[in-house]
């Protein structure tokens, strides 16, 4: 692209956020993450947070039909999506009102006046125009004939007028690429291959596209451009990356460190189908996929493959976990290795599918009959996913327990630069078996209390396991009260011995603060950069984040008691506070809001100058 | 892993392929017999212990596991078919048996046999139809006739039976079969022919539960009227049954009727005549239609037993193919994958 920039003034910003807000039809997620693309590629770090309706079409121009797509990028390490937007690029009026009141002062609005006619304003429930009636003084505002103007692009292209009005959203992102001093070449790379076998939409995305950029250049009204420098990443290769991306793409590394082939059974559900499609594509990576009948046969084909030598797996949401309870218990009792990820996402009952929450804690924790712990592991971000599918693995595979693995919706559908690790960074994972078949007990254990693995199809170790209660050492199904007991203990005592190998509880922060900010998974970029914003102001405050919370890290107890106060931010209603009162008896001050959003770091921020300004202090 | 048997190893007896556990059935149960065929089976297949499989849910039948010295799992309840086909699809060239009750895989595993079925699972499942709920003491299961009198229906059920042909058949399972826990020689038989099948194998076996729905197949089992009321399906045979082997099947429209073959008003000629190749079904689904009938035979033995590829067999050919084309995925290309830039 060549820097063509007229008269227009270029002004350095270190940091943006914008918002693409459009009909959930409008293509505004391919929008945002074409940006993130090309955002990554210039070296900025960047945070993204997609934000759209559970219905697939909801009626055009509505409220709840609204799609967004938030992008943070900065030239300095940034951790959440941003609070609130500096730039709104609004498709329609629906998503400028629902927008608008989670902008920042002065931001710049770009809106597509052709939607704003009486019909739009009408659907998007507005008594007047708000273009026209002063209610938007204060903020930037650009009214573009983004329709019409991709339609005078693209007339002689030949396509429908249906299909022209459609390529509007290249439009738009031409704009922003020109505004952001964006190249447009990644773009149109993509557009190349993904629609290698429509030549005519090739074209026309990528003459809309231009028509935006060139807009840009050439209207009046917008007199500067914005130059956000690279930001100072450790060096390294680095590709943008979701956190469901993540977590397939760590199943089949883990896959390859312990030389396992992976097994993935699922069923597709919102906001987990993801990892199902991406998985599904490593056939050649010897990954089997089997998309089951049903969430029961998603899990129980799992133990299958874990009972015949496979790294096992099933990934899920909320509602699913739920369907697999009975089956975790039935992994639990055969002490079979199996991961099951969770992404998390809002509830009770369908709830709320494609928003993010933090309530299935518990779920994970003991939701199941009978005594039947299992290691409970969270992702913090979306990189992170890459991670903890590989400390799943590891953790499920050497010590023959179901593991569940918890993402939620934010981090699933979020994404970040990544630092792609080195091969010799990851560790291999070893796996041990039984080996003499003379004295094999399918139930005999080792200092860790782990069983051995014995693959069924191996010669020689032929022996049955199932569901019914197991005599310690023999594995034969026994009735007898005092085995029962022991058992239960084994079992429990298993899972705590895992203490011993996870990383301890790493405070961030002023170690002589008077307050420890508590959290665990998807909050750990709000609750960082909360932190960090107070400690630039001055205030003293200290943070951990819970990535193993069964086991708990062994030096949890040390560390809590070290603070006068605990906050526990959580996206439900204190279900990691719950956990640490009652095993800590230690208390803790909560702040819990369950909207489906992640939290604002301003949230956090307000929250813990509460506390320390209060009486308490 | 292999499913072969190299020359050393020895053929084992069906007294080697049970585990030794004590068997807890009550005396008289017709899964007895079941055992004692699936075992000699085994033997005369001449498999390794370590080669089969045996899964189960749960239920009086799903016992079934800790009696064998193969690699055993009992299951959950209804989820038989779903533990089986990881397991298979994890050792493609193990067989794997599913061993189930009325209750467990018409009832609450329901959906995982018809997908099973639907997926053509290389599973061979195995129905043991005693058509009442035994381990929870008699309760009326999804095969109990309408009317029946159980302790949770004590005025009679009304709840229409499933037909577990018709249901395996209209699953577009690819070997459909019956047969009876008293007919020790024609069990193998078909046990056999299933075993030999590639893709889903269902059987269905009626199976006489002693305390809670004694005589429920009498009919077809008693020594005096089991030839009147029993047609043995032969490929390529005619439907002919009877003490004397003189009534015969012929199709009137869709529906089969009965035919005396010695009073000179039809020929053997005229007789249908099994075909359990046929792709269409159609017949096989007249013959499951024959059951519980009061005027036509109850028909045992191979409804259906069609080759198509299964499921394992598609995933390992486009694993396959995926990797001849793509080259094998190593660590290296996993990492190298998307859109990568450097930061020096």
């Amino acid at each position: 692209m060549s820097e063509e920039v007229h008269e227009k003034k270029v002004e350095s910003l270190s940091d943006v956020t914008v918002m693409f807000a459009g009909d959930s039809g409008d293509g505004m997620q391919l929008t945002g993450s074409q940006f993130s693309s090309t955002t990554a590629l210039v070296g900025n770090d960047l945070n993204t947070f997609p934000d759209y309706p559970a219905e697939i079409r909801a009626p055009a121009g509505t409220i709840y039909g609204v799609s967004g797509f938030q992008l943070h990028f900065s030239s300095k390490d940034i951790h959440t999506p941003g609070d609130s937007p500096d730039v709104l690029v609004a498709m329609n009026p629906a998503a400028l009102k629902k927008n608008l009141p989670n902008l920042k002062k002065h931001a710049m609005i770009i809106v597509n006046i052709d939607a704003f006619t009486p019909k739009g304003l009408k659907l998007a429930k507005y008594e007047s125009n708000p273009l026209e009636d002063g209610s938007l003084e204060g903020f930037d505002v650009f009214p573009v004939h983004i329709t019409k103007m991709t339609e005078n692009a693209l007339k002689d292209t030949g396509l429908s007028p249906k299909d022209i009005v459609r390529s509007k959203n290249f439009f738009a992102l031409g704009l922003m690429y020109w505004l952001f001093n964006r190249p447009l070449e990644p773009t149109m790379d993509w557009v190349k291959q993904k629609f290698a076998k429509h030549p005519e939409l090739i074209d026309a995305n990528i003459k809309a596209l231009k028509a935006g950029y060139h807009f840009g250049d050439t209207a009046e009204f917008f007199t500067t451009r914005y130059k956000i420098s690279p930001a100072k990443l450790a060096p390294g290769k680095y590709r943008s990356i979701s956190g469901n991306q993540a977590t397939a793409m760590g199943f089949v590394a883990a896959s390859q460190l312990s030389g396992l082939q992976l097994y993935l059974g699922s069923y597709p559900i919102t906001p987990a189908s993801e990892i199902l499609q991406y998985l599904s594509a490593y056939r050649n990576y010897g990954v089997i996929t089997f998309q089951a009948e049903d969430e029961i046969a998603g899990v129980v084909s799992t133990i299958g493959a874990s009972f015949a030598g496979k790294l096992a797996i099933t990934s899920t949401s909320g509602p699913g976990l739920a369907l697999k309870t009975e089956a975790v218990g039935l992994a639990v009792m055969t002490e079979l290795p199996m991961v099951v990820i969770n992404v998390q996402r809002g509830g009770p009952s369908t709830g709320l599918p494609t928003k993010t929450e933090q309530a299935d804690l518990l779920q994970a924790m003991y939701g199941r009959n009978g005594e039947a712990p299992v290691v409970v592991l969270a992702a913090s971000t979306p990189s992170d996913c890459f991670t903890m599918a590989i400390e799943s693995s590891r953790i499920a595979l050497q010590h023959m327990t179901p593991v569940i693995l918890l993402t939620d919706g934010y981090i699933a559908n979020g994404t970040e630069p990544w630092r792609i690790p080195e091969i010799d960074e990851l560790k291999k994972i070893e796996v041990s078996y039984a080996s003499d078949p003379e004295n094999f007990q399918p139930y005999a254990r080792d200092e860790k209390l782990v069983r051995p693995w014995a693959p069924a199809g191996t010669p020689g170790f032929e022996h049955r396991i199932g569901g019914l209660e197991k005599e310690n050492i023999t594995g034969d199904v026994s009735y007898d009260p005092q085995n029962h007991d022991d058992m239960c203990r084994i079992r429990e005592e298993k899972i705590n011995l895992i203490a011993d190998e996870i990383p301890e509880l790493e405070v961030m922060g002023d170690k002589d603060a008077d307050i420890l900010v508590v959290g665990w998974g998807g909050t750990y970029g709000s609750i960082t950069d909360a932190v960090t914003g107070l400690r630039e102001k001055g205030h003293k405050v200290a943070q951990v984040h819970f990535k193993y919370i069964n086991p708990m890290p062994k030096n949890t107890e040390e560390v809590l008691k070290s603070y006068k106060h605990i906050l526990i931010p959580e996206i439900n209603h204190g279900q990691l506070a719950t956990l640490i009162k009652s095993k800590y008896l230690i208390p803790v001050i909560q702040f819990n809001l369950v909207r489906g959003l992640p939290f604002k770091s301003s949230e956090i921020e307000e929250k813990v100058l509460e506390i320390l300004g209060g009486k308490n202090d | 892993m292999t499913d072969k048997i190299d020359a050393q190893t020895p053929k084992l007896t069906p007294k080697d392929f049970s585990s030794g556990a004590d068997v807890r059935w009550c005396p008289g149960c017709g899964d007895y017999s079941i055992l004692a065929q699936v075992q000699r089976t085994f033997a005369k297949i001449g498999y390794q212990k370590h080669e089969p499989i045996v899964i189960s849910g749960i239920g009086c039948s799903s016992r079934f596991p800790y009696y064998m010295s193969t690699y055993g799992f009992h299951g959950i309840h209804g989820r038989a078919p779903a533990l089986a086909t990881g397991v298979k699809l994890a050792l493609p060239d193990h067989p794997v048996w599913v061993v189930s009750g009325d209750g467990d895989l018409m009832s609450i595993g329901g959906n995982h046999f018809i997908h099973a079925c639907r997926k053509n699972m290389d599973l061979k499942m195995l129905l043991f139809n005693n058509r009442i709920y035994g381990l929870t003491k008699g309760q009326y299961s999804p095969t109990s006739e309408k009317g029946k009198i159980t302790k949770t229906s004590p005025y009679g059920s009304i709840d229409y039976p499933f037909n577990p042909i018709s249901l395996a058949l209209g699953s577009n399972s690819t070997f459909v079969a019956r047969t009876i826990d008293h007919e020790p020689k024609h069990m193998q038989m078909v046990l056999e022919k299933a075993a030999e099948h590639v893709g889903t194998a269902f059987v269905e076996i009626f199976q006489n539960c002693v305390i809670f729905n004694h005589g429920a197949f009498n009919p077809l089992t008693d020594k005096e009227t089991k030839e009147d009321h029993l047609l043995y399906l032969e490929d390529g045979q005619p439907m002919v049954f009877g003490k004397n082997k003189d009534k015969g099947i012929v199709l009137k429209g869709f529906e089969p009727v009965v035919v005396d073959l010695n009073d000179g008003s039809h020929s053997i000629d005229e007789v249908l005549v099994h075909h359990e190749k046929d792709e269409s079904g159609i017949l096989a689904f007249i013959l499951a239609h024959m059951t519980d009938h009061p005027d036509l035979p109850t028909p045992i033995g191979v409804f259906r037993n069609v080759r198509k590829e299964t499921y394992g067999e598609a995933l390992y050919r486009q694993i396959d193919e995926v990797t001849e084309k793509k080259g094998k995925g190593t660590l290296e290309t996993l990492l190298s994958e998307g859109n990568i830039w450097e930061v020096k």
